[in-house]
């Protein structure tokens, strides 16, 4: 079942034509893999999926419904869509469990009581029992990261994008978000991400899709795209992430 | 603009869907510019028809909105403004000096500062929790009856002096809240590259603040520009003392209103300005990139 559609989507910021029509499809408990370069407009897609950008043309459809339409309800799409953000993005006022029960208190209608023990099975299981009380400018970038992906999940989202959430950690903390991302490939959760992390991106995504120049060049199966890919230019971009 | 993105784009038009999409947003938009049109027509015609139609009205009319008395003593009152504008920019320049030299003092680590420190905190204490009158008012007679020489016998400069040392210490408490907000990561790389923390100070932390914290700077400028009217206790004859003498001859409230006109009139321009530039500080606070 396909449950995100992306045709035709186009986004330009001022002359900047960033994403110029992308087709994409996702289909539910898949996990698919954005690569390309710096600036190729993996992150602007990420945030057109989650109508932080309104889309100039082509439609988004997810779960058969078409969200890029103006008369959606953004708030009630953004519910089922979650997003993290390669800088975290935690709110930095509030402990780590208050991160993660803000949404889910104000949103599911859970009470304080169900919303933090929600919260800490999460917390626990990624690891982060012991920093329920913990301010997120104490914690390491990589638990950071988790408790950005916790934040996220404990609203049950649908579909998780994930943009280049290892690309600010420090190598030796990149393992850690990793084993949580293939955790949750395991759990069925539909993801899709952009990366710099082309082994993680091999084992762990089912799709890879090559974004340049704004559209989606070329899409596969990772062992298919990154050691026969069809396209020139895909080829060039491995050979210049691989000399990196 | 439009014409450069034509030549560099490729040739694409709107999808028939993207065209229903933006005339449902024209829509949209149109709908919203009615409503509020509609709405505020609606309040304030009411409120206008409210006011007016009460039976009080024409008695309110006649002490505080007479039209010929405020043709009369309009120009009178618009000269004496000149006196509250000089007392403004020359106030505001001395203000900037005092309420820098003090917020600076709090935050050098200089161990010889010591002694200036705390009279900076004692006076920022004592400046905020003075009222500004009281303050006008212990300057302007209490100085005088001194009879030190050196000091300033002018009303003006009295005047000047008194405002200066009320709202010192309010700015001084601003610049260096936005002293403080500027993040340590910038002090440690003007540290890095061999500055002094006097030059990091000046060359780095101070313009990141100062540009921080404009709009609440300029929010207590404006306070100042109505507050010049204090002064009218010691006898300078400014808008307000202006106004009130004109009102006490003729019986009626309209002088008071004319230079309450004034004074807001005054106040707008910068007003504006601290609104534009608090927006701009938000627009640049929530721009993403691509």
């Amino acid at each position: 079942m396909t449950l995100l559609a992306l045709s035709g989507v186009r986004k330009h910021f001022g002359s900047n034509q960033v994403l110029r029509g992308v087709d994409l499809a996702v289909a539910a408990h898949q996990v698919v893999g954005l690569i390309g370069a710096s600036g190729s407009g993996k992150s602007t897609l990420l945030r057109c999926i989650n109508l932080l950008e309104t889309v100039d043309d082509g439609s988004i459809e997810f779960d058969g419904h078409d969200i890029s339409d103006p008369r959606v309800d953004a708030d009630a799409v953004r519910r089922d869509i979650g997003m993290v953000f390669q800088a975290y993005n935690l709110f930095p006022h509030l402990p780590v469990l208050a991160n993660v029960t803000l949404a889910p208190r104000r949103l599911r209608g859970l009470d304080r009581h169900e919303a933090e023990a929600d919260a800490q099975q999460l917390l626990h299981r990624f690891g982060l029992s012991d920093k329920a009380a913990t301010h997120p400018d104490q914690l390491s970038g990589g638990q950071q990261q988790r408790v950005a992906l916790v934040r996220a999940l404990a609203m049950r989202p649908r579909l998780l994008l994930l943009d280049e959430i290892t690309s600010a950690l420090d190598p030796e903390l990149v393992g850690e978000v990793l084993d949580a991302i293939t955790e949750l490939k395991a759990d069925g959760m539909t993801l899709v991400m952009a990366t710099h992390e082309m082994s993680f991106a091999r084992s762990v995504a089912d799709r890879l899709a090559f974004l340049h120049d704004g559209q989606v060049l070329e899409e596969g199966p990772p062992a298919q795209l990154l050691d026969n890919p069809h396209h020139e230019r895909t080829a060039s971009f491995l050979r210049r992430v691989r000399a990196g | 603009m439009t014409a450069a993105r034509a030549a560099v784009e490729p040739p694409w038009t709107p999808s028939p869907q993207q065209a229903r999409r933006e005339a449902w947003r024209r829509a949209r938009a149109r709908r919203r510019s009615a409503v509020s049109l509609a709405s505020t027509v609606v309040v304030l015609g009411l409120l206008g028809w409210l006011v007016v139609a009460s039976p009080g009205w024409q008695r309110v009319r006649d002490t505080f909105f007479d039209p010929s008395e405020a043709r009369t003593v309009a120009p009178e009152i618009i000269r004496a403004f000149v006196t509250n504008i000089e007392m403004f920019c020359v106030a505001e320049v001395c203000i900037l000096a005092l309420a820098l030299a003090v917020a600076v003092v709090r935050v050098l680590p200089v161990p010889g500062l010591a002694p200036l420190k705390v009279l900076a905190i004692a006076y920022t204490d004592i400046a905020r929790g003075t009222p500004t009158l009281l303050v006008v008012l212990l300057v302007g007679f209490g100085l005088p009856a001194l009879r030190l020489s050196g000091l300033p016998t002018s009303l003006f400069w009295l005047g000047v002096v008194a405002l200066t040392f009320s709202y010192g210490g309010y700015v001084a408490e601003v610049l260096r809240a936005g002293i403080a907000s500027v993040h340590p990561s910038q002090w440690a790389s003007g540290r890095s590259l061999g500055l002094s923390y006097r030059q990091t100070l000046r060359d780095v932390v101070l313009p990141q603040a100062v540009r921080r914290v404009m709009p609440p700077l300029l929010n207590d400028f404006v306070s100042l520009q109505k507050d010049t009217a204090l002064v009218a206790v010691i006898g300078v004859v400014d808008a307000l003392r202006t106004a009130q003498i004109d009102s006490s001859r003729d019986f009626d409230y309209t002088p008071y209103v004319v230079a309450a006109a004034g004074f807001v009139a005054l106040t707008l321009p910068l007003a504006r300005l601290t609104d534009y530039l608090a927006l701009r500080a938000v627009r640049r606070e929530q721009g993403v990139s691509g």
